[in-house]
């Protein structure tokens, strides 16, 4: 006798110990095996683009914080690069090398929350690589309180430089951590990469090709997993990327291990990135100062920087007035997640969670 | 392949339960669990006494701390620019400008001020009737403290303020008035330049927290005297 | 301590009792005191497992309540308790309430055979071992009657990946047992002692040297086996939180679900229990420490070690799972069964043995057990980490000045 089956559909999230927040994905299983996804997403809109709308320029950098709330260095950087190009203000050198050297230290804390979150979704217990990784970040977020006051939301960045130079236990801290991180990354490393089970759950699973990802503009770890070498530091350098020099990792054929293995490689070159503006880095002013309502004139501008999980751009419209006219964000976590159905459809329930937690989103970036 | 891997990770696990350097990344808070040595250290701050005798006098508690049942108080160490809670006003310094109420990103702050009638030698001042920041909205961005010209509003030290009701967030004047203002150096240099510990050392008077000295009578006399 | 001893002891105090009520009374004193013994075990595991894994993981665990923390799992108790008791409204509430009674005796009546002396709490059963693999089989029945009658889909995901693979890893289990029996009886037969091959009692008393040494292959085996029937790391995909939330007790709460975690944690010294009698010689040990505290040891030793693997090991997924078990733990346990009887066969022949013979066969196994994880794992084994060569894409490859 046959027996009758169907499909199940679950409603993964909004409230899911694994979907990174308030995701939602509805999600049609027959048996183990998905035959359909749809994720529905909004549950995190708080306006940010609206609220800038009523904000001066230098108030919108606290919002850039709560975009995404594990790399807000990159976000301030972004929207003050903007709001620079759009003003036309000059920025210290002094001051575009300590923005590198945050943006870089944001970028390594961000990989490691994506790393460690990876490994917690394959399900080692209480995530062991999880809390490796949440030591290493920890130095880095007690640098930042070091420069200003704040582990998570910094507003570190204004328009026109930084807020405050680094105090001089910022640097020998640095300097720790730079020597001691390539150890801890060759044991995170090495837990996790030689793991015959970690490659079984993440070889071949969740396979993203190259032109598909390209098609569908996504940037950033996710799109250099698939072997397109593409990184905003290299192909259109800001701040002083031009004098440094580093190698933009890629995978081989954009699956879950690949991205994993891409980040991994880029805590590399980042550590190799501090080490040299660290050398480099001059002495002098570290902020142009401009009036707190000021008024850029009228015109639009948009630039966009490597953040860790893509491409993050700030799209400017001014009217002349103390605030913008209209203020849009190009977030990477939002634009990665477009690709979640093509990689879900086909892979068994287990898989849905180790590829979501592989596109590495933060839903206060992917609502805004 | 063949398991060698699964083992690699077992010996990473087991170095990082042995090497002391990795353990004990975790502060306990508000306070901490100890053991006899590190008890009788902290006994030492107030009572003069060596170790040897500190554990003659007081067998019971070493016992007790073996047994891991004696806590002490402990804080996470934070940096002196930490982005604290409790808002330092120094009612001397401020001049009613209300720059922090205007460039707060939330609107949070509310002051009201009325013609004071001093007429002090750098110039007049209004009088500050009302100073509400209701805290419950408070995001600390400190963009206020970066406003203030006259380095009269600082960023706090603390992150213990949290209340029952959401009504007792509101901080007023008289709050502000009567609080020790032991302020954060975020965005003030002048305190960084004097070392100033605000977790350490104790509170600060109006005129020791300035920019500037504050300038004699002779300066003062040939400055703005004459108008 | 055991059955008869106390059944002796309340005919001499009171003499003029029918033979049934000493028996009872018995019966409920000795359950009574292992009970609560188990439970308390379990609660300390509680406490063992956190502390550990906060450790490893280079945290503190439960420190504050008692020394190091020690009550801890009571106050977690006392919290479950006032917990309020949902029950789904959709639930089927017979089978609702009756599933963690049914998946936490099995696992306390496991311990009935332990011997934890020269003899078992119940006194001597001669099919200890079958008596082992009958009740433990009871999970599979307890988490799917949680699941079904809980009526939430999440719990029934868990469900059908825990039936499929508690089924399956039944086999090698119940097959490593085989041989551990095959090589228990030609020792007793050849010492002519009267024991059964099937009691636990006998199999301690065969182990002149410890079969995890003698047999490698089938230790290696029913160490993997158990820790799925039990459910944890790497084999966790009954409860596996991240995708499922909480598995197959989802929608449990306050004491049932305390029930749930009391097993979940018991289940790891019921396993050491058993793996440390059948391979590691059970009360067997210096013969200055009483048989009953190395046993205990043994039994800390395999938890601390379960702890240690689920602190590391990701989770495999249900179909590689079912892989594993079929494709390659049936084979091996096939090959262990027939390699251990063709040894014994040939070395156990003459009437008597020695101990020389024993550690020839035990080597010979060591190499069986090698070559045949070496072949299966090179037919059935994932490929392994080809050194990951980055491979340019055509698309969008930026051109890089030579530096």
């Amino acid at each position: 006798m046959p027996l009758k089956t169907e499909p199940v559909t679950i409603n993964l999230g909004p409230q899911h110990p694994s979907t990174h927040g308030v995701f939602r994905l509805k999600v049609t299983f027959d048996g183990e095996q998905i035959v359909d996804a749809e994720p529905v997403m909004g549950y995190m809109h708080r306006g940010t683009e609206k609220l800038a709308e009523e904000r001066s320029y230098v108030q919108i950098v606290t919002l850039t914080d709560r975009l995404d709330w594990v790399s807000s260095m990159t976000n301030n950087l972004s929207y003050v690069r903007t709001v620079e190009k759009l003003a036309n203000i000059d920025v210290p050198i002094r001051a575009q090398y300590l923005r590198v050297i945050c943006s870089e230290l944001q970028r390594i804390a961000s990989h490691l929350i994506a790393t460690g979150f990876l490994m917690q979704e394959l399900g080692t217990f209480g995530g062991t690589p999880l809390m490796y990784c949440f030591r290493e970040r920890e130095k880095i977020l007690d640098m930042f309180e070091m420069l200003c006051g704040a582990r998570v939301t910094l507003s570190y960045m204004r328009p026109g430089g930084l807020i405050q130079d680094a105090p001089p236990e910022f640097w020998e801290r640095l300097k720790i951590f730079t020597s001691e991180m390539p150890g801890y990354v060759d044991e995170l490393e090495s837990l996790i990469s030689d793991n015959e089970v970690v490659l079984a759950r993440t070889k071949n699973v969740g396979i993203l090709s190259d032109r598909v990802a390209v098609d569908a503009s996504i940037t950033g770890p996710m799109l250099r997993a698939t072997g397109v070498r593409w990184d905003l530091r290299k192909a259109h350098p800001y701040e002083i990327y031009n004098s440094l020099h580093f190698e933009v990792p890629i995978g081989s054929n954009g699956d879950t291990f690949d991205r994993y293995f891409v980040r991994i490689n880029e805590i590399r070159e980042s550590i190799k990135l501090i080490n040299q503006a660290v050398e480099q880095i001059p002495s002098g002013p570290i902020r142009t100062e401009i009036p707190y309502f000021f008024k850029p004139p009228v015109g639009t501008a948009f630039s966009s920087v490597e953040a860790p999980k893509g491409e993050l751009g700030f799209y400017i419209v001014s009217d002349g007035g103390i605030s913008p006219y209209r203020c849009h964000i190009r977030s990477p976590s939002f634009i990665n997640l477009t690709v979640l159905k093509d990689l879900l459809v086909g892979a068994s329930m287990a898989d849905l969670i180790v590829i979501f937690g592989s596109i590495d989103v933060v839903m206060g970036e992917v609502d805004r | 392949m063949f398991g060698f891997g699964l083992f690699k990770g077992l010996l990473i696990t087991l170095k990082n339960l042995i090497l002391p350097s990795r353990l004990f990344t975790t502060h306990q808070y508000p306070d901490r669990k100890v053991g006899p040595i590190e008890l009788a250290k902290f006994h030492q701050d107030w009572q003069n006494t060596s170790f040897l005798q500190f554990l003659f006098n007081n067998p019971i508690k070493i016992i007790q701390s073996l047994l891991g049942l004696i806590s002490i108080k402990d804080r996470y160490p934070q940096h002196s620019r930490f982005r604290g809670q409790e808002f330092g006003w120094y009612e001397n310094r401020c001049t009613g400008c209300a720059s922090c109420a205007k460039y707060c990103p939330l609107g949070i702050i509310k002051i009201e001020t009325s013609r004071s009638g001093i007429d002090l030698d750098e110039g007049q001042k209004y009088k500050v009737d009302v100073f509400d920041i209701d805290m419950g909205r408070c995001m600390f961005c400190g963009l206020c403290v970066e406003a203030c010209p006259y380095d009269a509003l600082f960023m706090g030290s603390g992150f213990e303020e949290s209340k029952y009701f959401r009504q007792e967030l509101n901080i007023d004047i008289d709050n502000l008035k009567n609080n020790d203002t032991k302020p954060s150096n975020w965005f003030r240099p002048q305190l960084e330049g004097k070392n100033y510990d605000p977790r350490g050392s104790g509170p600060l008077e109006w005129n020791q927290v300035g920019r500037h000295e504050k300038p004699s009578d002779t300066e003062q006399a040939s400055k703005w005297g004459k108008r | 301590m055991n059955f008869n001893n106390i059944q002796n002891l309340i005919n001499t105090l009171i003499p003029s009792l029918p033979s049934w009520i000493v028996f009872m009374s018995a019966a409920i004193f000795i359950s009574f005191f292992v009970i609560n013994a188990v439970v308390m075990t379990g609660a300390l595991t509680v406490w063992l497992e956190r502390r550990l894994l906060a450790r490893i993981q280079s945290r503190l665990g439960p420190n504050r309540w008692g020394p190091f923390g020690l009550f801890t799992p009571i106050a977690d108790i006392i919290k479950m308790i006032g917990k309020e008791d949902i029950v789904p409204s959709t639930a089927d509430k017979k089978i609702f309430n009756l599933a963690p009674i049914v998946l936490l005796v099995p696992v306390l009546l496991v311990f009935a055979v332990i011997p934890m002396s020269s003899n078992s709490f119940l006194g001597q059963l001669n099919i200890g071992i079958l008596f082992i693999v009958g009740v433990t089989g009871f999970n599979t029945l307890a988490v799917f009657m949680a699941a079904w009658s809980s009526r939430n889909k999440y719990a029934l995901f868990g469900a059908m990946r825990g039936v499929a693979m508690l089924l399956s890893y039944e086999v090698p289990m119940a097959l490593s047992i085989v041989s551990v029996v095959l090589t228990t009886n030609f020792i007793l037969n050849i010492e002519g002692s009267s024991l059964s091959a099937l009691s636990l009692v006998g199999i301690v008393e065969a182990q002149r040297i410890p079969f995890f040494i003698l047999q490698p292959l089938g230790c290696l085996i029913f160490v993997t086996a158990a820790s799925a029937e039990m459910s944890r790391a790497p084999f966790d995909m009954i409860e596996s939180e991240s995708e499922l939330g909480a598995g197959y007790h989802t929608e449990y709460s306050g004491i049932k679900f305390a029930i749930f975690q009391l097993t979940e944690f018991l289940a790891p010294v019921a396993t050491a229990a058993i793996i440390s009698v059948m391979f590691a010689g059970g009360i067997r040990g210096l013969s200055i420490i009483p048989g009953s505290i190395s046993l205990i040891a043994k039994i800390f030793i395999i938890v601390l070690i379960f702890i240690w693997i689920r602190a590391t090991w990701p989770r495999l997924r249900v179909d590689q799972i079912m892989n594993f078990a079929w494709k390659f733990l049936l084979p091996l346990s096939l090959i262990n069964i027939f390699s251990q009887a063709v040894l014994l066969q040939i070395f156990l022949s003459s009437s008597s043995i020695s101990n020389t013979e024993l550690w020839i066969i035990a080597g010979i196994n060591w190499i069986i057990a090698a070559v045949s994880i070496f072949i299966l794992a090179k037919v059935f084994g994932h490929k392994g980490r080809a050194k990951n060569i980055p491979i340019p894409s055509p698309l969008a490859n930026m051109e890089f000045k030579s530096e």
